[in-house]
């Protein structure tokens, strides 16, 4: 039995080992080494690449990028839990709505984000049809700026969101809220006292679920957002590509993916307190 | 003696069957009334109809000379205990306690007053999952009874305690009651429970009340099969109902049967005997009764102990 088990477990075992645990590695080795003429990397050793992060210029870009991500995380969150309430407790019908929720899915993130470029740019639908209405006369600029990055990263995480939150919902014991309804709780005063802290394990996974990839995106901010909105993503993709400068990128990378973890840890020892 | 709790009719169809109809009951201010009957025979959906956690689809609760059946459950001056005590895991004892406890002045003071009422001051910080169950049972009865609630609703509130515990918590539940004034109003499929504990019982099955009365006279008088079956042993002889303690052993009088199986009980013994008819009799008889399995005797008992039912 348990030979068999650590068998099955073996291919994804490996798989995780060359593209995940060896990767990290060899990005680890590289923010540490200096910047090759022609990209690659090159000795000496250095932690110079860590120093140039307190530029106050990447430190803007963090900055928005942790902005962006928590205000697209608090939407998903905001939009999601009524969302995930009421197909908690549509009955029949549950599986459906999920199927709904998970229909995106089937088509490619990318064309998904294409797609709304054609609906935001200056002669996309919606300034072409409020333009024909006569409601405006100049395009609203609805792409490239935050408020797009915003929407595109909203749109894009919503169900990541949904599925932890209706996990927790599914699963929360009626009795508790006819308890709370018995004791004298009116509606709002039973999700505010009992429905909203029970969820709080389902509320703490959507958020890391939302928070850690909205960090780190970057097609989103790159289709959406132009040049004018960059994130951390297009920075540590910038620094591989045009600008040739692995080792800050690599070490952009290991910053980026810290702050992620502690996030995580923070999040999961704050849940275990609760309960 | 003065009706507290009113059930006129009371009804509640469920898609594809009616689990609760007709239901009138009477329960009186400071009593302690059981609703007995196996499961799913309505108790527990007529115990939620008046908490309002279920819309009737016929008939009348009246609380206190209010009608109530309108008024969603925030608003009933009823409290339930409920089966799995439904305590709200996030909050401590204290919490759970202080939950329906408006914010008064006097709220701190009557939430001590309970807790130690029910010895939790000790536990009163801890959370749930912390607690054994018999103290989950009286953190659920705390916070339902700081509420002082016209009636107190209690589903099945002994099952989940293990059955040492059970007998013990009955008598505190008994104590707690006297000592409250609060009417309590108890759901039970267990019969021993139910005759311990009430003033008065109402067996209901298949959704009906069968039979509304102290436990004696349910016991000794049972208006129907049903009732004189589920409330202690019977024995069903040519029609006739007889109770196992109402059946003599001897050697002189009585209908020939054989011993076929004896049953030590601690205090008294059962012999069960396969009467030369066919039919089977359980007698009680003392412990220290001499006669055992295989032994031919003679049955009988007195015409006053049978019990008659017209169907």
């Amino acid at each position: 039995m348990t030979r068999l088990r650590a068998m099955s477990l073996t291919p994804a075992a490996l798989l995780m080992l060359v593209t995940i645990a060896v990767p990290l590695v060899i990005i680890c080795v590289y923010s540490a080494l200096s910047r090759g003429a022609y990209g690659g990397v090159e000795l000496p050793w250095t932690l110079e690449n860590y120093g140039r992060l307190i530029d106050p210029l990447y430190g803007g870009i963090f900055v928005r990028s942790f902005v962006l991500a928590g205000v697209a995380t608090v939407l998903c969150i905001v939009m999601g839990f009524p969302l995930a309430l009421f197909i908690a407790r549509s009955g029949a019908r549950k599986n459906l709505y999920l199927s709904l929720v998970i229909l995106p899915f089937w088509t490619s993130f990318l064309i998904r984000l294409y797609a709304w470029m054609f609906l935001l740019r200056d002669s996309g639908l919606i300034n072409t049809v409020l333009q024909s209405l006569g409601v405006i006369r100049e395009p609203l600029p609805l792409l490239y700026n935050n408020g797009a990055v915003v929407l595109g990263l909203v749109y894009g995480f919503l169900p990541f969101a949904v599925l932890p939150l209706y996990a927790t919902l599914e699963r929360l014991d009626q009795n508790l809220l006819d308890a709370a309804a018995d004791l004298g709780a009116r509606p709002l005063a039973v999700l505010l006292r009992v429905t909203l802290p029970l969820c709080a394990p389902g509320i703490g996974a959507a958020a890391i679920l939302v928070f850690v990839p909205c960090l780190g995106t970057y097609i989103t901010s790159d289709l959406l957002g132009g040049s004018k909105t960059i994130l951390i993503g297009n920075l540590v993709q910038n620094q591989f590509t045009t600008a040739r400068d692995w080792p800050f990128g690599a070490a952009l990378s290991i910053v980026l993916m810290m702050v992620a973890v502690l996030l995580l840890l923070t999040v999961r020892r704050r849940g275990e307190e609760f309960l | 003696m003065e009706v507290i709790l009113e059930l006129r009719g009371l009804a509640k169809d469920f898609p594809g069957h009616r689990a609760v109809s007709e239901v009138s009951l009477d329960i009186e201010r400071g009593s302690f009334f059981s609703l007995l009957g196996p499961s799913g025979c309505g108790k527990t959906t007529t115990l939620r109809l008046i908490a309002g956690f279920e819309t009737p689809s016929a008939g009348e609760i009246w609380l206190n000379g209010v009608r109530i059946d309108g008024l969603p459950p925030y608003r009933r001056s009823v409290n339930t205990v409920f089966q799995n005590y439904a305590l709200f895991p996030h909050l401590t004892v204290r919490g759970n306690v202080e939950f329906g406890l408006p914010r008064a002045r006097d709220a701190a003071h009557r939430v001590r007053q309970v807790l130690e009422q029910l010895q939790l001051l000790e536990k009163e910080s801890r959370k749930p999952a912390q607690l054994s169950g018999g103290e989950r049972q009286r953190v659920a009865l705390a916070r339902a009874l700081v509420l002082a609630p016209d009636v107190l609703l209690l589903d099945e509130p002994l099952s989940a305690l293990d059955p040492q515990l059970r007998k013990q918590v009955r008598a505190e539940l008994k104590e707690l009651q006297r000592r409250t004034g609060v009417t309590f109003l108890f759901v039970t499929h267990d019969q021993e429970e139910a005759l311990a504990l009430s003033d008065r019982i109402a067996i209901m099955n298949a959704g009906e009340v069968e039979q509304v009365g102290t436990p004696q006279e349910l016991y000794q008088k049972p208006r129907s099969r049903f009732v004189a079956s589920f409330l202690g042993e019977m024995n069903w002889v040519d029609g006739v109902g007889i109770r196992p303690e109402c059946v003599r052993l001897s050697c002189e009088e009585g209908r020939r049967g054989t011993i076929t199986h004896t049953t030590f009980l601690g205090p008294r013994r059962h012999f069960t005997i396969r009467l030369e008819g066919g039919e089977v009799v359980t007698a009680q008889a003392p412990a220290h009764a001499q006669h055992h399995e295989g032994e031919v005797v003679r049955v009988s008992w007195d015409l006053a102990d049978e019990l008659r039912f017209s169907s």
